[in-house]
């Protein structure tokens, strides 16, 4: 496995000078440009930016999907750019939530399966899998609803389905790239109350990309991307 | 894990139906093919050394001459009815001789008239070629020496010349012999050459040689060995013994021929084995051919599940456990195909043989190749959509609309 090197005085994640760059020459794309970002066990942070900021390359490095081209990107005190695609892989399948862009769950597979999925990779006996596939669906209201598909669920329920995938792992960290995109005022109400409620009774970690101002409020910490740079870094509201 | 993955791939297939079904016809085609010209090859085999048994167990032909068939020479010297007593008194183990002389005469009943073969032998020559009495009696042992003016008959001759009503007592006319028929041969049908072993008029060795042949010359000498004894000791003994009647000194040729009966049956067999193993590898070509069908609906099911992959990878699926999943998918698909041909084939053999009218028989090695062959085919040709599916790159996957 991997070895972690955390010190007491660590961030859990931490960029320093990270830049990523797609494609070579005349035609290189510099999505980011040197971010330095720290970010501790416990916080709530909501990631804004306009579309091409670099807020969705930076999630993907920070979900360990990607690797930056230069600069260090730690998670727990690991160079995770030195790591190998299937390191990567279990830093994932261990510490890490996902819930994606329009919500991703797989077709044709009831609620249960879906949130099932993750406990799998993990190696998880089949009764104990069950059994916390369906406390993490109660603990996002959706209980009896188990055996519906992604198709005959609402698009509320379907976020809510893939929140209980990526919290029924308890993952170190959450990163939820726009949960309430596709949702009315009342149902993104609920989701951000429901991530709230993970973030201080749980000590789940949140990483949140959004779009709309409102939900942002409900994160701790606002960090605002402008053109592959970090432009601001507000906590409660106050700039720091 | 690999349980796992097994029902997550019933899973995927049942979810698909009818794209599966027709993924795997061609796996079910071949692997039924295959098992069909298996079977029906084997039975036909069993039925050529069945029919060669019935020509007569254990059975070796003595003829003059250096090689059978054509192309004797002239100067070959027959044999006479001593040798053969002398085979049956001196070689051990030997259950039967007959002594055989034939040639084909036009036999003639009424207006009727018929050519076929006269064989001119004993009581011994049923006994060697295994053939029996249907009804009336074999020759008595006085019309034997006497060379009596009898006749047995069999069923082709029956029908040609009688028009297949029971005629024991009528005579026959066999060129200047007129012949009183004592008995009916049990029909045989035809051997493995195609002749129509019913096409026959036996007579006393005696008679024949009087009144047909005029000599005292033995055309054949055909031998039964007895049932459990070496054939091949048998063959051995008699052509020592044949040497040593004969006066050959060792530098000499054998100027007879001791043939058996078993290397005929060998080559027929082998004949029909080859003829089989090709028509087989003719099948085994459409097994390959459903192994590309598989592999295309697996590619094109990869990218059909493209999203599904970057999620699994996303979430913590390694590229060896995506990699397994689509290939337990196609191997299990494969299998599926195969078991079902298994089943078709020996339902089509079952239905085949009794048309062909050829024994059925069940052979386990080759239904157990063909199903480890069909879930090899699923491992080699879904090695490269699986390994197309681990490659990929989960946030490009996750994006894929």
């Amino acid at each position: 496995m991997i070895a972690f090197s955390q010190t007491d005085n660590q961030s859990l994640i931490e960029l320093q000078g990270v830049t990523k760059v797609y494609g070579t020459g005349q035609a290189a794309m510099h999505a980011l440009r040197g971010i330095d970002l720290n970010i501790d066990e416990g916080e709530f942070v909501a990631v804004m930016g306009p579309s091409g900021s670099g807020k969705s390359t930076c999630m993907n490095i920070l979900g360990c999907l990607d690797t930056p081209t230069a600069g260090a990107y730690k998670f727990k005190g690991i160079e995770v750019g030195k790591l190998t695609r299937n390191q990567r892989t279990r830093l994932r399948r261990f510490y890490l939530g996902f819930v994606f862009q329009g919500y991703n769950l797989l077709n044709r597979t009831s609620a249960l399966e879906n949130v099932e999925l993750p406990l799998i990779y993990r190696g998880v006996p089949a009764g104990v899998r069950r059994a916390r596939a369906l406390q993490a669906l109660k603990t996002v209201g959706l209980k009896g609803w188990e055996s519906h598909t992604p198709g005959e669920l609402s698009g509320g329920q379907e976020q809510r389905v893939a929140i209980a995938r990526a919290i029924v792992t308890e993952p170190a960290v959450l990163f939820a790239d726009e949960p309430t995109g596709n949702l009315d005022t009342a149902r993104s109400r609920e989701i951000m109350d429901l991530l709230t409620g993970l973030n201080c009774d749980r000590g789940i970690t949140i990483v949140m990309v959004t779009h709309e101002p409102d939900m942002a409020t409900y994160a701790k910490r606002i960090v605002r991307f402008l053109d592959g740079l970090v432009e601001k870094d507000e906590r409660n509201g106050r700039a720091t | 894990m690999l349980w796992n993955t097994i029902l997550l791939a019933l899973r995927e297939i049942k979810r698909n139906v009818m794209r599966s079904v027709l993924t795997i016809l061609g796996i079910v085609i071949g692997v039924g093919a295959v098992i069909t010209m298996v079977t029906i090859g084997g039975g036909a085999t069993v039925q050529v050394r069945e029919q060669i048994a019935s020509m007569g167990s254990n059975l070796l032909m003595v003829s003059p001459g250096k090689r059978l068939g054509p192309g004797q020479s002239s100067n070959t010297v027959l044999f006479k009815l001593n040798d053969g007593e002398a085979i049956l008194r001196d070689v051990s183990s030997i259950a039967a001789v007959a002594p055989v002389s034939s040639q084909s005469i036009k036999a003639v009943f009424g207006n009727q008239n018929w050519s076929t073969q006269v064989t001119g032998s004993d009581n011994q020559y049923l006994k060697v070629t295994n053939r029996s009495i249907r009804t009336g009696r074999q020759f008595s042992d006085s019309e034997l020496r006497a060379g009596a003016a009898v006749c047995i008959v069999g069923e082709t001759v029956l029908k040609k010349l009688f028009g297949g009503q029971e005629s024991l007592g009528g005579n026959i006319r066999l060129e200047k012999l007129s012949c009183q028929v004592i008995g009916i041969l049990e029909a045989k049908g035809q051997n493995t050459m195609g002749m129509d072993q019913d096409d026959i008029v036996v007579i006393p060795l005696r008679t024949y040689q009087r009144r047909i042949s005029g000599n005292q010359d033995v055309a054949l000498i055909q031998v039964s060995v007895q049932e459990g004894a070496s054939t091949d000791k048998a063959q051995r003994d008699i052509r020592l013994l044949m040497r040593e009647r004969r006066h050959l000194s060792p530098s000499d040729d054998d100027n007879f021929n001791v043939m058996d009966m078993k290397e005929i049956a060998k080559m027929l067999t082998g004949t029909t084995q080859l003829l089989t193993a090709l028509l087989s590898a003719v099948a085994a070509v459409s097994l390959l051919v459903g192994g590309i069908g598989i592999m295309n609906i697996m590619l094109v099911s990869v990218t059909e599940r493209t999203r599904e992959i970057g999620i699994r990878l996303a979430i913590g699926a390694l590229e060896s456990e995506v990699l397994m999943q689509f290939l337990v998918e196609a191997v299990v698909l494969s299998s599926f195909g195969g078991l079902i041909g298994i089943v078709l084939a020996l339902t089509s053999s079952v239905w085949l043989a009794n048309m062909l009218r050829v024994p059925f028989v069940f052979n386990t090695g080759i239904v157990v190749i063909a199903f480890l062959f069909s879930a090899a085919v699923g491992v080699i040709f879904g090695y490269f959509p699986a390994l197309k599916a681990a490659r990929l790159d989960p946030i490009e996957a996750l994006r894929y609309e």
